[in-house]
């Protein structure tokens, strides 16, 4: 009986071809844009953490003031006396990098550019993961007597230098001019969106004397050992920030201590909303192709209802009817899902490429979108048979 | 049980459409018996029940009292499913509307019973294309009813009903679509499978032209038979 239904169910589909890929055609738009939507949400979400990974891993970032981006409610910045102490108290530390900003513009030529300068130390590179396309970083007495050097991030030279090599050269900075020792190999953009390689440092005491006129650090950074607990040593640096910035026990902390997983997470958090946002809208475009089956099936049940009557009155069983029904339904909504699958999985390929993040199959999606499209189809091609089948078979015959 | 060898046997069959106050009764009692190897037209004017009981004959509709024998089974007591076992197993019919699966070839809807009864693709094929050849429409199995006039597409719905080789022919104005010589033919190929192969048949029409080929005509008037004789010499 199965063989047989399944013979008269593929010889339907076959001789109302039209009617059928307009079925099809509503489930394939539909989980292709669920599909579609979802693995590239989920390239981004990686992209980003990708991101977040290159910034340095095992990295901790303290930062004035409990709320992110500056200005923050008049907490005192550290002082470079922070960095020493971390450093003797904070045995797992590998690198302590202070930094100070200074939004400024450097000029080479007649070439100028405005860009950030970042004071800070050797450690700033070992922190970030940077590594250099040429040149040095500083040296010791460098530091210690705050020279006017500097290591040039990939964009600032392309922007005063063109192609060539920058090292050797001076670039002037506000009133002072600065050798370039180094420059720094590219990274490409942040998890935030802004440009890495678009930075000039210095040693921290050059910016301090020349460019901010304060001893103030804006930033600390904290690179630990592979292995060692983050948890742990962000509750230590707590701790010694806490009794070196003078805090009652009662009083909250007046600086932040993150890590890069903990801006991985917001970050992805966010992108992730963005998925789901994206998920929705697709969902809608599936239940608008749904409705559409739905229109076809019930446009064509006036015709179906007849070819109901006719095999009843020729000795088909209602079962057998319903059977065949099915499997027309099913056929067809699960032909339209694999279609689906398929262009969705070109298209997020393609896509993926073209904006530059990982593609990444979600078997979940594919899975989910499958299954409510074949339950649309299912639902809307069977059950307004199940209506017909259960006529007397003169009243189907005749049905107007 | 007077008549033994009776096929089908009506008695008492009532049916009433809608109910309450706007409830039409549409057979008021119709008592037949019908031998096998008959061939009886059932004539009547519009609204006459003759309709309503060749529906009931056929098993596509349900009386409203009487009792239905067919071949010594009482058919109003069975269920839905064997009622439908009834019509693949025993009967056969033709429509006014023909009644064909539309883009589907001659061939397919020749088939289609033979399908539900589970036969096998090969004999399955030849029995449908035997079927064809024998009302005459040999080298047109791959034409679908648009491509059929309308004689052509009555054709093969009596090549469908008879490819099972039923006991029972039910054809329902038969030729009402039709014009007269196309008529004159289908009735010719009706006379014939029930002279040579002995089937049964019951047939609905108000043309009394058509009615001529029968051996026996049955009237309806009114939800009533009128009257029931036998033609004269008409053969």
């Amino acid at each position: 009986m199965l063989w047989n239904t399944l013979l008269l169910a593929l010889r339907a589909i076959r001789r109302n071809l039209m009617r059928s890929f307009l079925t099809i055609l509503g489930i394939v738009i539909g989980v292709a844009a669920v599909i579609t939507m979802v693995t590239l949400g989920n390239g981004a979400t990686k992209s980003v953490s990708d991101q977040i990974s290159s910034m340095g891993s095992n990295l901790i970032m303290l930062i004035p003031g409990q709320r992110f981006g500056a200005g923050s409610s008049g907490a005192p910045n550290f002082k470079l006396a922070d960095v020493e102490s971390i450093r003797n108290q904070i045995g797992v530390a590998k690198a302590v990098a202070p930094i100070a900003n200074k939004a400024t513009t450097a000029v080479y030529m007649a070439e100028n550019w405005s860009t950030v300068v970042s004071g800070s130390n050797n450690d700033y590179f070992k922190a970030g993961n940077w590594e250099l396309a040429a040149g040095r970083t500083f040296t010791e007495a460098e530091e210690r007597a705050g020279k006017a050097v500097c290591v040039i991030g990939d964009t600032v030279r392309t922007k005063l230098f063109g192609g060539q090599n920058p090292v050797g050269s001076e670039i002037r900075i506000k009133q002072f001019a600065c050798e370039v020792v180094g420059l720094l190999k590219a990274k490409g953009q942040s998890a935030m969106g802004s440009d890495q390689d678009d930075t000039v440092v210095m040693p921290l005491r050059t910016v301090q004397r020349r460019l901010t006129g304060s001893q103030d650090v804006n930033r600390l950074t904290v690179s630990v050992r592979e292995g060692a607990s983050i948890d742990a040593v962000k509750d230590q640096l707590t701790l010694l920030l806490r009794e070196r910035r003078n805090i009652g026990e009662t009083e909250e902390d007046d600086f932040r201590v993150l890590d890069t997983r903990q801006l991985a997470e917001t970050l992805t958090g966010t992108t992730r909303i963005l998925t789901m946002l994206l998920g929705a809208v697709a969902a809608v475009s599936l239940l608008v192709g749904g409705i559409g089956i739905m229109n076809i099936m019930l446009v064509s049940v006036t015709e179906r209802t007849r070819e109901i009557g006719i095999r009843l009155a020729i000795g088909a069983l209602e079962r057998e009817v319903l059977l065949q029904f099915l499997i027309e339904a099913v056929v067809l909504s699960s032909l339209g899902g694999l279609i689906g699958i398929a262009l969705a999985t070109g298209a997020s390929i393609a896509l993926s490429n073209l904006m530059d993040i990982p593609y990444l199959f979600d078997a979940g999606i594919n899975l989910l979108s499958f299954f409510f499209s074949a339950a649309i189809g299912v639902i809307f091609g069977y059950f307004p048979a199940r209506r017909a089948a259960g006529l007397n078979p003169i009243d189907a015959l005749r049905h107007e | 049980m007077t008549d033994a060898t009776a096929l089908i046997r009506l008695s008492g069959i009532t049916k009433t459409y809608g109910q309450g106050q706007a409830a039409f009764l549409a057979l008021k009692g119709v008592d037949l018996a019908i031998e096998p190897g008959e061939f009886v037209a059932i004539m009547g004017p519009s609204g006459s029940g003759k309709s309503t009981v060749m529906n009931i004959l056929g098993c596509l509709d349900t009386p409203s009292s009487g009792t239905y024998v067919f071949e010594g089974v009482h058919v109003e007591q069975l269920t839905r499913d064997q009622r439908a076992l009834l019509r693949r197993n025993y009967l056969g019919f033709v429509f006014q509307g023909y009644n064909l699966l539309a883009r589907t070839t001659a061939l397919e809807n020749v088939e289609l019973p033979l399908i539900y009864r589970g036969e096998p693709a090969a004999a399955r094929h030849a029995a449908a294309r035997a079927a064809l050849e024998q009302v005459g429409l040999g080298g047109w199995e791959d034409h679908t009813p648009a491509e059929l006039s309308g004689g052509q597409q009555q054709r093969v719905a009596i090549a469908r009903s008879i490819v099972t080789r039923p006991a029972v022919l039910l054809a329902d104005e038969p030729t009402g679509n039709l014009d007269t010589r196309t008529s004159q033919e289908i009735m010719d190929l009706i006379t014939a499978l029930n002279r040579d192969r002995g089937i049964t048949v019951l047939m609905v029409t108000h043309e009394p032209d058509m009615a001529a080929y029968a051996k026996r005509t049955i009237r309806f008037v009114d939800g009533r038979v009128e009257s029931d004789q036998l033609n004269g010499g008409a053969d």
